[in-house]
């Protein structure tokens, strides 16, 4: 029987040993710790889905925030007083039940005075009512689904919005491509999918193109054999795709139809941008062309400093997601200084009052909706790295 | 009674296949075809091992999908590493067999650790150890390495996604308008190997008739002396080898490992797919997978949203009418 007591004991050794870790213990951010009495601080809360599904759109989130912050020192002067700035990171796992939580623990347990993130439409959409609730002033990152900040006047981002991408790759792809015929396949169980599918149809037709096929599936998780979908596509011989998924099934959606020779352009929107779209598709993936936030090879002194900075911290290219996550931390800055003080209304005040401030994504001024107003770059998979192709104005 | 049974369905096949192909045409129905075939034949693999365990000691391993996801994880690594070192084209094969043999010795210590000790026990408290084992699995295997320390951090896969290196360079044949892909046919064709030699296992060497005799009756087998537990064993790696066999054609196919929970959906529906033929019995799970793959596909081209319906209705519809499966009646090949 000895064996058996053994086993037990070494089984809960075991779940003693693991996670007990917070995310941040392995990174450069300082933790923590009690502070010294007459040191003020402020904790600014980062929601992103640092496993999952998306987990590299965490990671670029995650490094784009430490980046901003480190810039400062991790410190603010409000009004001749020194704050120190406290970030903590809390992980949405890219799913909605996840993300309530993750807010619930920023803003109950660590008591943050705003919250940056978190970057999906689906993650927001169930977070952001919570911020609002609390009157917790929140800035998503890359949320594009207008329905985001419509949840009340706490809520802001960083990022350009749903209508607008499916309208600039509808632009492109009658305009610059001359494509007249296009077959729509989306995520009917995610917001943001939904969002682009909806207004790139409305729009291609607007301008004179015929969708021929229009094919939702149930979920990214739940769908992993597109081919059925595909062969649909096939027979109603579209000229192009209009696939607006996370890089997962697009990469899946692009080795799939190769699969079923069908060789046309697929176009999507920002939920391309990651390193595991090429890792995954390699070759099958070449040609896929999507609308971004910002691209490195954009003509700036702002994007060349930060990619710069970026580079020599992280050793890696920073994707669109570094970007609006250092942007939206740079918003956040600029309106705590202008605010004075660590109060939620009024660093909500001055965040509305944002105006013309320079980013590395462009110019922010934030619209009635609290949504920004900027221009989108498309950008095309070659040789297995983004190209930039163009800029789109509003 | 029992001619015209079959007679009734059989025209209810028949004039959803005619409605089909005049709504989308004959290449479309055949394309279909090729795709279902292809998505039936991991469930078939995935399905006998359901099906192997079950007819042996009369328990549904839950955790026959999350030995699917270790298989297809194993090989994965194996393929990496033989990619790196320039061998690819047939390196999927040492890579599969490998991870076969892997995971069944995951399977067979799986069986001696969790399952043997219940053997004489009440059949529930195994069905919720392998509940329990699924769900330890899944999790385990999903833990970040930075988070569990030293001997633990080198197994776990961790949560997130994993490229399989293309170890096949895919080519596409046209014939008549029907795409078929040369991965999607080695899918096809390695699943319908596996099931002749395990026909073979089973049908004509002395470990597949002392498998036979234990399902058929244990207590007896036990008297005639079979070793029962070697046989059980035996069982289990057989089937847990053939579910790794299935994910590493799987991920050969989507190219990419999701996460550990990968496992749960093909599990479940391979899992239908066994209960469909008459689980317990092995020409009843190929059969049931490949019914799965083809109807699933067919269903989620009409409409996208019913593909994991019609895998449920389908299994209701057949256990009103056929409450032990398609081939449950024949009790008399369980393994």
């Amino acid at each position: 029987m000895g064996y058996k007591y053994l086993l037990v004991i070494s089984l809960f050794a075991f779940l003693l040993s693991c996670g007990t870790g917070r995310v941040d213990e392995k990174n450069h951010m300082p933790q923590q710790k009690p502070e010294k009495a007459g040191k003020a601080v402020i904790t600014i809360g980062v929601v992103a889905p640092i496993t999952g599904q998306t987990a590299t759109f965490g990671k670029s989130t995650r490094e784009g925030v430490i980046l901003a912050f480190e810039q400062i020192e991790n410190k603010i002067t409000l009004d001749g007083k020194e704050y120190k700035i406290n970030v903590v990171f809390a992980d949405d796992q890219g799913s909605p039940e996840a993300a309530v939580s993750a807010y619930n623990k920023l803003i109950t347990h660590d008591k943050v005075l705003a919250i940056i993130g978190t970057v999906q439409s689906n993650c927001s959409l169930a977070g952001a009512p919570l911020a609002q609730k609390h009157k917790v002033p929140m800035i998503s990152t890359a949320s594009t689904n207008p329905k985001v900040t419509q949840t009340g006047d706490f809520i802001f981002r960083a990022c350009f919005i749903d209508p607008f991408q499916g309208k600039v790759m509808a632009k492109y792809a009658i305009e610059n491509l001359k494509l007249k015929t296009a077959a729509v396949i989306f995520d009917n169980a995610n917001d943001y999918s939904k969002g682009l599918a909806e207004v790139f149809k409305k729009t291609y037709e607007e301008l004179g193109g015929k969708v021929v096929s229009y094919q939702p599936f149930p979920g990214e998780d739940k769908t992993k054999d597109f081919s059925p979908l595909l062969t649909q596509i096939k027979s109603a011989k579209p000229e192009l795709i209009f696939a607006p998924c996370y890089y997962q099934a697009a990469a899946q959606i692009a080795i799939q139809a190769k699969k079923l020779g069908l060789a046309v352009p697929i176009l999507g929107g920002d939920g391309f941008d990651s390193p595991k779209l090429v890792e995954v598709g390699q070759k099958d993936v070449e040609g896929l062309t999507f609308s971004n936030h910002y691209s490195k090879d954009t003509p700036s002194t702002q994007v060349k400093q930060f990619v710069a900075d970026y580079e020599k911290k992280f050793n890696s290219t920073p994707d669109a997601l570094a970007v609006l996550s250092y942007d939206a931390s740079k918003i956040l800055i600029d309106a705590l200084k202008r605010a004075g003080k660590p109060d939620s209304e009024a660093i909500k005040k001055a965040l509305t009052e944002t105006k013309d401030l320079e980013v590395v994504s462009g110019k922010i001024t934030f619209d009635a909706e609290r949504n920004p107003i900027k221009s989108a770059a498309i950008l095309q998979i070659k040789n297995g790295k983004q190209v930039y192709i163009t800029t789109v104005n509003p | 009674m029992k001619k015209n049974e079959k007679m009734v369905w059989l025209a209810i096949g028949v004039s959803f296949t005619i409605l089909y192909i005049l709504k989308y045409g004959f290449q479309g129905f055949l394309q279909q075809l090729v795709n279902g075939l292809q998505l039936g034949s991991l469930y078939a693999l995935i399905a006998l091992g359901y099906t192997m365990v079950y007819g042996i000691i009369k328990l549904i391993n839950f955790a026959h999908g999350d030995l699917f996801m270790f298989g297809a994880y194993i090989s994965a690594f194996v393929g990496a590493y033989l990619a790196g070192r320039g061998l690819i084209g047939l390196a999927f094969i040492p890579a599969m067999l490998l991870s076969m043999i892997v995971t069944a010795v995951l399977g067979m210590s799986i069986e001696k650790v969790a399952y043997k000790p219940l053997r004489n026990k009440p059949r529930l408290s195994v069905l919720i150890t392998a509940l329990g084992v699924s769900l330890f699995l899944e999790n385990f295997f999903a833990l970040p390495a930075e988070k569990v320390f030293f001997p633990f951090n080198k197994i776990v896969f961790g949560p997130n996604m994993l490229s399989f290196p293309k170890l096949i360079d895919d080519r596409i044949f046209n014939f008549a308008g029907i795409s078929i892909s040369m991965v999607k046919s080695i899918d096809f064709f390695v699943a319908i190997l596996l099931m002749i030699i395990l026909e073979l296992i089973v049908k004509k060497t002395r470990i597949g008739k002392a498998m036979r005799a234990v399902s058929f009756n244990r207590e007896a087998a036990y008297l005639m002396g079979i070793d029962v537990n070697f046989i059980i064993m035996v069982t289990f790696g057989i089937g847990t080898s053939l579910a790794s066999a299935a994910g590493t054609l799987y991920a050969l196919t989507f190219c990419c490992l999701d996460n550990p929970f990968m496992g749960i959906w093909p599990g479940m529906k391979a899992f239908i797919a066994a209960v469909l033929g008459g689980i317990g019995n092995i020409p009843g799970a190929m059969l049931g997978g490949f019914l799965m793959g083809i109807i699933e596909t067919y269903a989620s081209s009409i409409n996208p949203q019913l593909g994991d319906v019609s895998a449920f209705s389908l299994l209701i519809i057949v256990l009103i009418f056929k409450p032990a499966g398609l081939m449950g009646k024949f009790e008399i090949e369980k393994v």
